[in-house]
């Protein structure tokens, strides 16, 4: 996010519904322990084929969308599996804001807690946004946060909503930690009452340990008896 | 008090506080840690100089990206083949080890699937909140504990706050009415309900599963049903404590000590929703006309009965929904029109999340139990679960069953669900598949999965086509040894 609250650059068309995160990001991109190296895997199966050659056809490997800053999706963009690799990987490939009709749940907080600008716009209208990029000379939109506009170089406006949250955390790039943090004594107060009043949920991995002797046996063995009051249909 | 939802009620007991930008701070009971989304959240803290806010909160395992065969299970960590993969799952052994967090490692009898194995520990309970760096966490949800699948920036919120940051979703109440008929299980209900409402249709909600043909489930079919909801876009899915419930708990190393045990059990009995709550979209459907389901396409709501066809473009309602289709079979390979029963199997899959618990091993038993899997199929693996539900389905003989009918028998893990390790699809094979997702090179690259039952997966491997498993001739159950 820039200083400016402005995000203008190329905006490439990926017109398809559901695209979920595993081709976002597929799984042997998951195998790392830090968050480096993913702008190689972003929709890798759609940018290479089975013997790693480059589509040419496939709009990110073509030239006129080098350098996109934006990428136009369809709905629920962002679907299935939690890993928060499908965001980090859009950053990494130099993506700012993805606009789109609708996103995964998970998908959506987690590019929030990364600061991925989610533009949710009417299904028709992104279909406008897609056909004047695929269409037009000048493929360059424009998202102003901070009135919350995405236009197009012809000076259409699209005006999109934002939860309170979401435009604070980008424009002020709030450690959530930290802030949580804050309401310590609140938590804790929380947790004194909690456990006062739903004791079982405080788990003690001393008190299970202690009871560990024959533990695993044991739930095998209820599991015997779930299975013999189980009707047979 | 005005009638609540069992979601509402869950929302409200671990409420800690509401911010005036909409959302508000829930305190976490449990997490579940694995190998894949939790090293940058580890790495989080160091970097920052936090402290987990409490240990004992947390349950680690590794299950993503763990070999299932037995010679690279024989050496334990060390015994990866694969670099990248045995640095991740050391990792995890090493954070857990830093940090003291309880861990399950890779040839522990209680390393598993975090899904299968939170559950059979009893380290998910009713009235908890649970989240997980893993979308399938709305599995515990069958429990009536609320559970989030979370990424990996919540999963270090959460070890150093106990709490995540929420906005409070709408109530839907999926009800299935009736009787399911013979050969039909919580996996059919399950897609049926995600082919009725689509693979959008929950976001934003959670989802509570009633009605008596949930009521009849084992905890393993609510299980499955529940794992599932994130398909149908739903982070959370719920059912409402019951005896059944309660049963399947009792003598779990995580469940409440004697003297908690009464007063848990009489709370936990409130944790249903109250006559006259209000849901804000009711769905039914009537249990007795679900067929066994087969996905088509490469979404979970390409589905329909095994007597079914695939669907043609041309009738789509839609040009976003016609294209949708149009892409979904020329990935598949498949024809409008084309009957369900004539996609023929190059591999099988029994396992995963969704389908790796005892019960599913004995239903698939069942069917596979004096046959043989049909020669044109390449492979038919089943992989337990957790190492429990090995040791149980050996015990009970299930994995002669398998063996002798041609199927692999192999370690726990996730496995070809995602095909992180070793276990997966060549492109255009097509496979039967229990797991939950059918998307493009989810199993492999040019992988073409059909999720099913694990009744219909086994009986698919035996015919090497699809097959109507209810017109499939059942030998009976192989007992289960009693305690």
């Amino acid at each position: 996010m820039s200083e400016t609250h402005r995000i203008a650059g190329v905006a490439a068309p990926l017109p398809i519904g559901n695209l979920d995160t595993d081709q976002i990001m597929p799984k042997q991109f998951l195998l790392g322990i830090d968050k480096s190296g993913l702008a190689d895997g972003l929709l890798h199966d759609l940018r290479f084929d089975a013997e790693g050659r480059l589509r040419p056809d496939f709009v990110l490997n073509r030239p006129e969308y080098r350098g996109a800053r934006i990428l136009l999706g369809g709905a629920n963009f962002g679907c299935g599996s939690s890993r928060e690799h499908a965001v980090w990987g859009l950053q990494q490939a130099g993506f700012d804001a993805v606009v789109a009709p609708s996103y995964g749940e998970i998908f959506y907080f987690n590019a929030m807690n990364n600061r991925l600008l989610l533009v949710t716009l009417p299904p028709e209208q992104v279909q406008v946004l897609m056909d004047s990029v695929a269409h037009g000379q000048d493929k360059r939109l424009t998202i102003e946060l901070g009135e919350q506009i995405v236009s197009t170089p012809q000076g259409d406006e699209y005006p999109f909503d934002l939860q309170p949250r979401q435009k604070r955390m980008l424009i002020d790039g709030l450690d959530m930690i930290a802030m949580t943090l804050r309401d310590a004594a609140a938590i804790d107060r929380f947790e004194a009452e909690h456990w006062q009043v739903r004791p079982w949920c405080r788990v003690d991995i001393a008190r299970t340990r202690a009871r560990k002797r024959g533990a695993g046996l044991n739930s095998v063995r209820s599991q015997g008896q779930a299975l013999s009051s189980e009707k047979e249909r | 008090m005005a009638a609540q939802t069992l979601y509402d009620k869950l929302w409200d007991s671990h409420l800690v506080s509401s911010r005036d930008d909409g959302t508000s701070l829930l305190y976490i009971d449990r997490q579940l840690l694995h190998e894949v989304t939790s090293p940058q959240a580890f790495e989080g803290l160091r970097l920052s100089g936090r402290k987990p806010w409490r240990l004992d909160a947390n349950l680690a395992t590794a299950d993503h990206n763990v070999p299932t065969t037995l010679i690279e299970r024989r050496a334990g960590v060390a015994g990866i083949q694969d670099d990248v993969s045995r640095i991740q799952v050391q990792t995890l052994d090493d954070n857990c080890d830093d940090f003291g967090i309880e861990l399950y490692s890779i040839n522990d009898l209680r390393q598993g699937i975090v899904h299968v194995v939170g559950p059979e520990q009893g380290a998910t309970l009713p009235g908890m909140t649970v989240v997980c760096g893993d979308s399938h966490t709305s599995t515990h949800g069958a429990f009536a504990a609320l559970s989030h699948g979370i990424g990996t920036s919540e999963v270090e919120h959460v070890l150093a706050t106990q709490c995540l940051l929420q906005r409070k979703m709408k109530n839907m109440q999926v009800r299935v009415e009736g009787e399911l008929g013979r050969g039909v299980t919580a996996k059919d209900i399950v897609l049926a309900v995600i082919g009725e409402i689509g693979t959008a249709g929950g976001t934003g909600y959670a989802i509570e599963f009633a009605g008596s043909a949930i009521r009849a489930l084992s905890m393993e079919g609510r299980m499955t049903i529940c794992n599932m909801a994130i398909e149908a876009g739903a982070r959370v899915g719920l059912v409402a404590v019951d005896q059944t419930t309660i049963d399947y708990i009792g003598g779990r190393p995580f469940a409440p000590s004697a003297e908690q045990w009464e007063a848990a059990v009489a709370y936990w009995r409130g944790l249903v929703s109250d006559p006259g709550a209000h849901f804000d979209k009711v769905v039914e459907l009537d249990a007795s006309t679900i067929e066994p389901q087969v996905t088509w396409g490469t979404s979970p709501e390409m589905v329909v009965g095994i007597s079914g066809q695939v669907p043609d473009p041309a009738d789509a309602e839609s040009d976003t929904r016609r294209r949708g289709i149009e892409r979904a079979l020329e990935y598949m390979g498949l024809s409008a029109g084309q009957a369900i029963t004539d996609i023929r199997l190059d591999r099988v899959f029994i396992g995963s999340c969704t389908n790796s618990r005892i019960e599913d091993l004995r239903e698939a038993a069942r069917v596979a139990k004096g046959r043989r899997v049909a020669s044109t199929v390449k492979q038919a693996m089943v992989v337990p679960g957790s190492g429990l539900v090995k040791k149980q389905a050996e015990k009970e003989g299930l994995d002669k069953v398998f063996i002798e009918a041609g199927f692999e028998w192999r370690e726990p893990g996730c496995s070809m669900c995602l095909a992180m390790n070793a276990d997966k699809l060549g492109a255009g094979e097509h496979c039967a598949s229990t797991s939950n997702r059918n998307f493009e090179g989810r199993q492999g690259y040019g992988g073409r999965t059909h999720l099913v039952s694990p009744a219909m997966a086994a009986a698919a491997a035996i015919a090497g086509h699809f097959v109507d498993v209810r017109e499939f001739d059942h030998t009976p159950a192989p007992q289960a040894l009693s305690a």
